[in-house]
């Protein structure tokens, strides 16, 4: 998670605080992991540095003076790119899994073996988010999905290693 | 808490090629288990074993305290009809009867009159989601409207243990996980034992714990750490 574009993007939408920021950050991207309020402000000191954001007031109080941020036009076209912008798709094709499967079978360990207890890992894991999703609202429910489609994933590739562990232990110790 | 099954050494062929090699297995009373595998490993005839709709060939079951392997056909077919649900992958209505019907086919076959029967049913479309179906025919169903109208006549009969073969196997992603949301609610109010066949990991994440079937046999699991 991007945390400069993402505090950008929660400016494109209006001026905001810093409080206000990390309050939405912690809100709809935080998910357990609440962004220090000392990395929301230097990083909003960064982007206003770099002119991506400036300050159109500072409300005077009892305690700290409040700035409220706005995103500049360089900003908000940085954002805009960032948007529009596939992710990059992580082929993932050096995983720690396939190495220890590798190494197992060239040390005659017992990778199948390893390929299970990882399955069972990758079921467990599934049934918390699919409770997660079944007692939870949209945003965590949606985000539970995207774990669990991964996961699905690394499991399919588990199940068609299982099946081949054969013909790669072949070719590994020849 | 009480086993609600228990198979011990069961295997069974078809002819010259073994389905089952040896499979033991245990489910707790209120358990939902995942039974899963790839094609071909067994995982289906262990159901049906389980269920008794397939006698094995050698091991033993005992299900609800009776070794159904040892039962005459009359007798499984009393413990299918009276105590157990069935759902399968592609809901199996009878086509000529009204959803409704359909749902009430097992009490009708345990002898319940029609309209006693017709009334338990109909409560069930309220609690799939099915109202206003009631009247419809199988062909009239979406591929998820008729699984739930299955799930409904495998629940009707307050059955102790459902037995469930790739139930949302038909269906799209969606629609699957609104069946399973279904099934595993309906199974822990009414506190059945689910024994689940799927291949699909998102559904088998339902259940409380899966099993893995391979060649014929269950490989039992340690915990993962």
């Amino acid at each position: 998670m991007s945390v400069p574009l993402t505090l950008l993007g929660l400016l494109e939408r209006q001026p905001s605080h810093g409080y206000d920021l990390k309050r939405d950050y912690d809100l709809w991207f935080g998910h357990g992991r609440a962004v220090p309020f000392g990395q929301v402000y230097s990083t909003l000191a960064r982007l206003a540095r770099d002119g991506k954001v400036v300050m159109d007031e500072v409300t005077p109080g009892e305690g700290p003076e409040r700035k409220r941020y706005v995103i500049t036009e360089v900003g908000a076209t940085e954002v805009d790119t960032w948007l529009t912008q596939p992710v990059a798709p992580e082929p993932h094709q050096q995983t720690v899994l396939f190495a220890k499967v590798v190494l197992a079978l060239m040390l005659d360990r017992p990778a199948e073996d390893y390929l299970d207890t990882q399955r069972r890992a990758h079921l467990a894991r599934m049934r918390e988010l699919t409770e997660t999703k079944r007692t939870g609202g949209l945003v965590d429910g949606l985000l539970a999905d995207h774990g669990l489609f991964h996961l699905e994933a690394d499991l399919r590739w588990i199940d068609t290693t299982s099946a081949r562990l054969d013909q790669l232990r072949a070719q590994v110790k020849p | 808490m009480t086993a609600a099954l228990e198979a011990r050494g069961v295997a069974l062929s078809f002819g010259e090629t073994p389905a089952l090699r040896g499979a033991d297995l245990t489910v707790l009373a209120g358990e939902i288990v995942a039974v899963m595998g790839p094609s071909g490993s067994g995982k289906s005839t262990l159901l049906h074993c389980l269920a008794g709709i397939l006698v094995p060939d050698a091991g033993e079951i005992e299900v609800l305290g009776e070794r159904i392997d040892r039962l005459s056909e009359a007798r499984r077919s009393e413990l299918r009809r009276d105590r157990f649900g069935f759902v399968f992958q592609f809901g199996q209505l009878v086509p000529e009867l009204t959803a409704e019907e359909n749902v009430a086919l097992p009490l009708l076959l345990s002898g319940v009159r029609r309209e006693p029967a017709l009334r338990r049913a109909r409560e069930w479309f309220g609690r799939l989601g099915l109202d206003g179906l009631e009247k419809r025919r199988s062909g009239e169903l979406s591929g998820g409207q008729a699984q739930r109208v299955a799930l409904a006549r495998g629940l009707v009969g307050d059955p102790a243990v459902l037995f469930a073969d790739e139930p949302t196997g038909a269906l799209d992603s969606l629609t699957g996980e609104q069946v399973m949301e279904l099934l595993v609610d309906s199974a822990r109010t009414q506190g059945a034992t689910v024994v689940l066949v799927t291949h699909e990991a998102r559904i088998a994440a339902y259940a409380d714990r899966e099993i893995m079937v391979r060649d014929g046999r269950v490989t039992t699991p340690a915990v993962a750490s």
